[in-house]
C-alpha cells in the first residue's frame, strides 16, 4: 500500500479534509472516498472527458490529477454546479436541445461547457466544437450538444 | 347532458405527435444525479476481477491460486476446477465462463477473485500462476477453412469427469455457422445481363465503445434467490438463461436495470464476466460488484463482425438489375455470439433492397483465435450495404446512367413482395432517394465533381449516395416478439406506465409516455415510467432490432386505449350520455363535438375511488405483431414493417495526404411517422456520426489474435470538430401497423454512411476503395496506385 497523505481543499464550496493514498487520482477520491458519483470514469487516461471537473475555475480531467494535488485548491464538480444560475441555464439547454441520450458523457460535457462559457461568453459553433474536443459522446453525434451550448451563449448576448 | 357548467370552458384539439419533447430523464442526467451501475454500491459488497489469458491459443497445463487465496482481504478465488457444474454459454453454447483446459483468445477468462477492494482483487490476480502450452494460432479466417486446418473446437479428449458438461462435443471443422439462400436462378440472370461486375470487399473490426463500461452487481439472499443489477438489453430472456447457468429456478432470478451508459447492441448476449460475477457472489455469500476498466472493455467486449465478401451482380443496358451472387466469410472469433447470425440480416439487403429477380447467397462464419463478434447497431447491414451500394454505382457507371436514376429504376415500392417473400406494406424508398438527392443537389454535384476531378489541385470534392432497408416493426428472431404494458392511474389522474421495454438511452420512456398521453389527453408531466425491474414489469423480448417504438409503443397504446374506454364508460354513466359523445383532452373529460369541458379527469377518478362501487383505473395489454415467420429457406417476412433511408455524403479528399474530410450528410429516412422529433433527430445524428467513425477512423487492430489498440488514444472515435453538417429529413409513410404510423429508427442511420463515403471518394478521385476504414494511409496508397485489387475467391463448401 502506498503512503497516505492528509489534504485539505474546498469541494463545491465546502471545506474538506481527507486522507488519501499517494497513488490515488482525483476521480477515485471524488467517487470512492467522498461518494460524489456525478463525475464519471470513461477511460482513466485523459482521453474521454467523462471525468471533467473544474479546479480553481479551470476544467481538468480528474482521472489525470493526483488526489494529493488537490491540497489547497478549489474543486467544482457537476454536483457543485447546481447553485449557479448560468449553470442552470446550461443544464436546461442540454435538456431542451436533446443533448442528452444515455447521459454518461453529460456531466463531463456540462463541466467543460461551463468552463468554455467562462472563457468565451458568446462562442460560435467552431469555438464550441474545439472546446469540447476532448469530450467523447458515443450517442448524440455532438450536434445537439453544440446547439445546446450555443443557445446558452446567445442568451448571454 | 345534465352538466352544471358555470362558464363552459372548451379545450381546443392538439397533438403531441411530431413535437419536440425533451427526454424525461435528461434533467437528472444533466445534473449528475443519475446512478449508473458504477455508482451503485451495496453494503457488504465485494469487488470481483477476472484473470484473462496471457496467450492467444494455448493449453492450460496448470493453475496455482494458493498465493492469491492467502492474500489478506481475498474472499474467493475461482477457476474452472472450482465450478465443475458450469454450463456452456453463448448463442451456440460453445464456451464456458471460466476456461479449464484451453484458451482460444486473448480475452479468455481463466480465474476470478472476489476481495474487499478493487486493489486487493487486482493484487490477487497477479499472484495467480498459470502454465501454458502454446498451440498454433489461427488468425486468418481463410486459413481456418482450409482443409486440414487445426481445429479450434475439437472433440474433448478422453473421458469427462462424472457430472461434467462439455461446451460441445467437438466440431470436425472450424465452421461456426452457415447460411445459404437463393431465389430465382442466377445462371439465367447472368445470361440475361449486359453488364456483370464482381468485387471483393473487406470489412474490419470495430467495437461499441459505450461510454459507460460493462459491469454487474450480483447478490443472493438468505433463501438463495438472486438479485442482479445488470445492463442487459434483454432482461426477460436472460433471467431464464442465467437461471439455467446456475441450475436454479428462473422464478428466483430478479434483474434490475440501472440506467445504462450506452448499448448499441453490446448487451444482447450473456458474457462470461456476468456468469463469473454470479459464481463469485454465490461462493462468497456476499454481494459482488464486477466492473470493467476501459482496456478490459476493449479486450472483452464483442465487436462488429469482420467480413470478407465477394459480390457479383449484373444488369441490363436499360438499368434493370438481373442477378446478384454473394459469398461471404465471417470471422466469428473464438466463440459464437450474435455476430454469427448477422448474415441473416445481410441476406435481406442483398435479396430485397432492390428488385433482384435472381439472388444466390452463401455465407460461413468460421472460428479463429480472434475476439468474438456480437451484435452491433445495424447487425450486418453496414457490411452488406457497403458492398451493394458501391456496386450499384459501378454498374450505373458501366451503363452510363446517373446513380440516382439507376437506383430509382430498381427501388422497391409499397405493396411489393420481394423474391425473398418480404412484403412492403409501407415503403417510402423512392421518396427517400428523391428527397436526399434534391436536398443535396446530388446529380449536379456528382457530374461537376467528376468533371473537375482532373483539374489541378490536391483538394477534391466528392458526393456519394447509399440507401438501406432494415427491420422497422420488430423482428421475429425469437418465438415471440411481444411486449406487455401495465397502466395505472392514480386519483390525481397521473399515470404510471409499467412497460417491459428497456431504456438504453434511446428515449423509449419518453416516446412511450407520449403515445399514452396522446390517447389519454394528458401532459407528459402526468406520466411516470417504470421499466427496469423484472419483478415489476411485464414481459418483453428485449431492446434490439429497432423494435421498441413499434412493439412497446403499440403495447402502451393498447393499454391506454383500454384505460380510456374504462374512463369514458364511467363518465358517460355519470353524466348521462354515451361514451362516444365524450373524449379526453387537457386532463379533462370533454364533449367530443366541441371540446367543452365536462369534468376534470382527476375529479372523476377520485369520485370513482370513493364511491361504493370503488374502482381503480388499471389496465394491462400485450402486443404481439401480426404473425410473421420465415421458413427454413428464409422465405417470408421477418418484420411487421420495414424502414428505408437514403443518405448522401459529401467529402473533401486531400490527394497529397489521403485525408478524407466528411463535409455534409443529407439523410432522408422513412420512419413511418415522426413521434418525438427531438428524439428521432438525436437517433439519426448519433447514427450518422457512428457511421462516420466506421468509415473513416475506427479500427480495432488485431494482429495474430492480439489487440493492439485497446484504448481511446489509438482507437480513434469521432470528436466534435470532425462532425459533418447534417441535414435530416423524415419521410412519413404512415405504416398501418405502426403506433400512430411510426416505424423503428434505432439502427438505420448508421448503415449507409460507409458505403456513401466510398462512393463520394470515388466521385472525387475516380478511385474506388473496397476495404475499410478510409484512413489517410489507405486512401493515399489507393490514390497512388499502391493497392492491388482485392480478390477473395469464394469458398465452395464440400457437398
Ligand atoms: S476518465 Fe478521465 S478522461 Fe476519461
Ligand atoms: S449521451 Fe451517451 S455518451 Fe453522450
Amino acid at each position: 500500500m502506498s503512503p497516505k497523505h492528509d489534504i485539505e481543499f474546498a469541494l463545491n464550496g465546502i471545506r474538506q479534509r481527507v486522507t488519501v493514498p499517494a497513488t490515488m487520482n482525483t476521480l477515485e477520491m471524488l467517487r470512492d472516498v467522498l461518494g460524489l458519483t456525478g463525475t464519471k470514469y470513461g477511460c482513466g487516461e485523459g482521453e474521454c472527458g467523462a471525468c471533467t471537473i473544474q479546479v480553481d475555475g479551470v476544467s481538468m480531467n480528474s482521472c489525470l490529477m493526483f488526489a494529493v494535488d488537490c491540497d489547497g485548491r478549489e474543486l467544482t464538480t457537476i454536483e457543485g454546479l447546481a447553485n449557479d444560475t448560468r449553470a442552470d441555464a446550461l443544464r436546461a439547454s442540454f435538456v431542451e436541445h436533446g443533448a442528452v441520450q444515455c447521459g454518461f458523457c453529460t456531466p463531463g460535457m456540462v463541466m467543460q461547457a461551463d468552463h468554455l462559457l467562462h472563457k468565451h461568453p458568446e462562442p460560435d459553433a467552431e469555438t464550441i466544437k474545439a472546446g469540447i474536443e476532448g469530450n467523447i459522446c458515443r450517442c448524440t453525434g455532438y450536434k445537439k450538444i453544440v446547439d445546446a451550448i450555443a443557445c446558452v451563449g446567445c442568451t448571454n448576448k | 347532458m345534465n352538466v352544471v357548467a358555470k362558464k363552459p370552458r372548451t379545450i381546443p384539439e392538439s397533438s403531441l405527435i411530431g413535437t419536440r419533447i425533451p427526454k424525461m430523464d435528461a434533467p437528472e442526467k444533466a445534473s449528475g444525479r443519475t446512478r449508473y451501475i458504477h455508482d451503485i454500491n451495496l453494503s457488504g459488497q465485494l469487488y470481483g476481477k477476472i484473470l484473462r489469458s496471457a496467450r492467444v491459443h494455448a493449453r492450460i497445463v496448470a493453475i496455482d491460486t494458493s498465493a492469491a487465496k492467502a492474500l489478506p482481504g481475498v474472499h474467493v478465488v475461482l477457476t474452472a476446477a472450482d465450478v465443475p457444474d458450469q454450463r456452456p454459454i453463448g448463442v451456440a453454447r460453445d464456451h464456458f465462463p471460466l476456461k479449464g483446459d484451453r484458451v482460444r483468445s486473448q480475452r479468455d477468462e481463466i480465474a476470478a477473485v472476489a476481495a474487499e477492494s478493487e486493489e486487493i482483487a487486482a493484487a490477487a490476480l497477479k499472484l495467480i500462476k498459470v502454465v501454458y502450452e502454446d498451440l498454433p494460432v489461427i488468425a486468418d479466417p481463410e486459413d481456418a477453412i482450409k482443409p486440414g486446418a487445426p481445429l479450434l473446437h475439437p472433440a474433448p479428449a478422453g473421458a469427462q469427469p462424472a457430472g461434467a458438461t462439455v461446451a460441445h462435443r467437438g466440431k470436425a471443422d472450424n465452421i461456426a455457422m452457415r447460411f445459404d439462400y437463393a431465389h430465382g436462378d442466377v445462371v439465367q440472370g447472368e445470361a440475361e445481363s449486359d453488364v456483370v461486375i464482381e468485387d471483393t470487399f473487406k470489412l474490419h473490426y470495430v467495437t461499441h465503445c459505450c461510454m459507460g463500461v460493462s459491469g454487474m452487481i450480483a447478490e443472493f439472499d438468505a433463501s438463495g434467490s438472486l438479485l442482479m443489477y445488470s445492463n442487459t438489453q434483454v432482461p426477460f430472456l436472460h433471467k431464464r438463461e442465467f437461471a439455467e447457468y446456475l441450475n436454479m429456478d428462473p422464478a428466483r432470478v430478479r434483474i434490475i436495470q440501472p440506467p445504462i451508459g450506452g448499448g448499441f447492441g453490446s448487451k444482447l448476449d450473456i458474457y462470461p464476466f456476468e456468469v463469473i460475477c454470479l459464481f463469485l457472489a454465490r461462493a462468497a455469500r456476499r454481494p459482488v460488484k464486477l466492473v470493467f476498466s476501459r482496456e478490459e472493455e476493449f479486450l472483452a467486449s464483442p465487436t462488429r463482425q469482420p467480413v470478407l465478401l465477394t459480390l457479383r451482380s449484373g444488369c441490363k443496358k436499360d438499368g434493370t438489375l438481373t442477378f446478384r451472387q454473394v459469398h461471404t466469410l465471417h470471422d466469428n472469433g473464438a466463440y459464437t455470439s450474435w455476430g454469427a447470425t448477422t448474415p441473416f440480416v445481410m441476406m435481406q439487403t442483398f435479396s430485397s433492397l432492390y428488385r433482384v429477380p435472381h439472388c444466390d447467397y452463401h455465407t460461413v462464419a468460421v472460428y479463429t483465435n480472434n475476439p468474438y463478434a456480437g451484435s452491433f447497431r445495424g447487425y450486418g447491414n453496414l457490411q452488406a450495404t457497403f458492398a451493394i451500394e458501391q456496386q450499384m454505382d459501378e454498374m450505373a457507371a458501366a451503363i452510363g446512367m446517373d446513380p440516382l436514376a439507376f437506383r430509382l429504376k430498381n427501388a422497391q415500392h409499397t405493396g411489393e413482395v420481394t423474391g425473398q417473400g418480404m412484403e412492403f406494406k409501407s415503403c417510402g424508398f423512392t421518396d427517400c432517394l428523391n428527397t436526399a438527392a434534391q436536398r443535396s443537389d446530388f446529380s449536379r454535384k456528382f457530374a461537376d465533381n467528376a468533371a473537375e476531378r482532373n483539374q489541378p489541385g490536391h483538394l477534391k470534392r466528392g458526393i456519394g449516395m447509399a440507401s438501406m432497408l432494415h427491420v422497422g416493426g420488430g423482428a421475429k428472431i425469437y418465438p415471440s416478439d411481444g411486449c406487455g404494458t401495465i397502466l395505472k392511474m392514480d386519483d390525481f389522474a397521473n399515470v404510471t406506465l409499467i412497460t417491459g421495454a428497456s431504456e438504453i438511452g434511446q428515449g423509449s420512456e419518453t416516446v412511450l409516455s407520449q403515445l399514452v398521453c396522446e390517447e389519454l389527453g394528458l401532459p407528459i408531466s402526468a406520466l411516470t415510467v417504470v421499466n427496469n425491474d423484472t419483478a415489476i414489469t411485464p414481459w418483453d423480448v428485449g431492446v434490439h432490432a429497432s423494435r421498441t417504438t413499434f412493439i412497446a409503443g403499440n403495447s402502451a397504446i393498447g393499454a391506454a386505449k383500454k384505460a380510456k374506454t374504462k374512463i369514458l364508460a364511467v363518465a358517460a354513466q355519470k353524466f348521462g350520455c354515451t361514451a362516444e359523445e365524450l373524449d379526453l383532452r387537457g386532463g379533462c373529460v370533454i364533449k367530443a363535438a366541441d371540446g367543452e369541458v365536462v369534468t376534470e379527469l382527476s375529479k372523476l377518478i377520485r369520485n370513482l375511488h370513493f364511491s361504493d362501487k370503488a374502482e381503480l383505473v388499471m389496465t394491462t395489454f400485450y402486443y404481439e405483431p401480426p404473425s410473421v415467420h420465415q421458413g427454413k429457406d428464409y422465405k417470408g417476412d421477418v418484420s411487421a414493417a420495414y424502414a428505408w433511408a437514403t443518405q448522401v455524403v459529401e467529402v473533401e479528399v486531400d490527394t497529397d495526404t489521403g485525408i478524407v474530410r466528411m463535409l455534409k450528410v443529407t439523410g432522408a429516412h422513412d420512419v413511418g411517422r415522426v413521434l418525438n422529433r427531438l428524439g428521432i433527430e438525436g437517433q439519426v445524428e448519433g447514427g450518422i456520426v457512428m457511421g462516420q467513425g466506421y468509415a473513416l477512423t475506427e479500427n480495432l487492430m488485431i494482429e495474430n489474435g492480439v489487440m493492439k489498440n485497446p484504448n481511446f488514444r489509438d482507437y480513434k472515435l469521432i470528436t466534435a470538430p470532425e462532425i459533418p453538417e447534417m441535414d435530416v429529413s423524415f419521410i412519413e409513410s404512415m405504416d398501418g401497423e405502426g403506433p400512430q404510423g411510426a416505424k423503428g429508427i434505432g439502427e438505420a442511420p448508421a448503415i449507409c454512411i460507409a458505403a456513401a463515403t466510398a462512393n463520394a471518394i470515388a466521385n472525387a478521385t475516380g478511385v474506388r476503395l473496397y476495404d475499410l476504414p478510409f484512413t489517410p494511409e489507405r486512401v493515399y496508397r489507393a490514390l497512388h496506385g499502391q493497392t492491388p485489387k482485392l480478390y477473395w475467391k469464394p469458398w465452395v463448401p464440400a457437398a
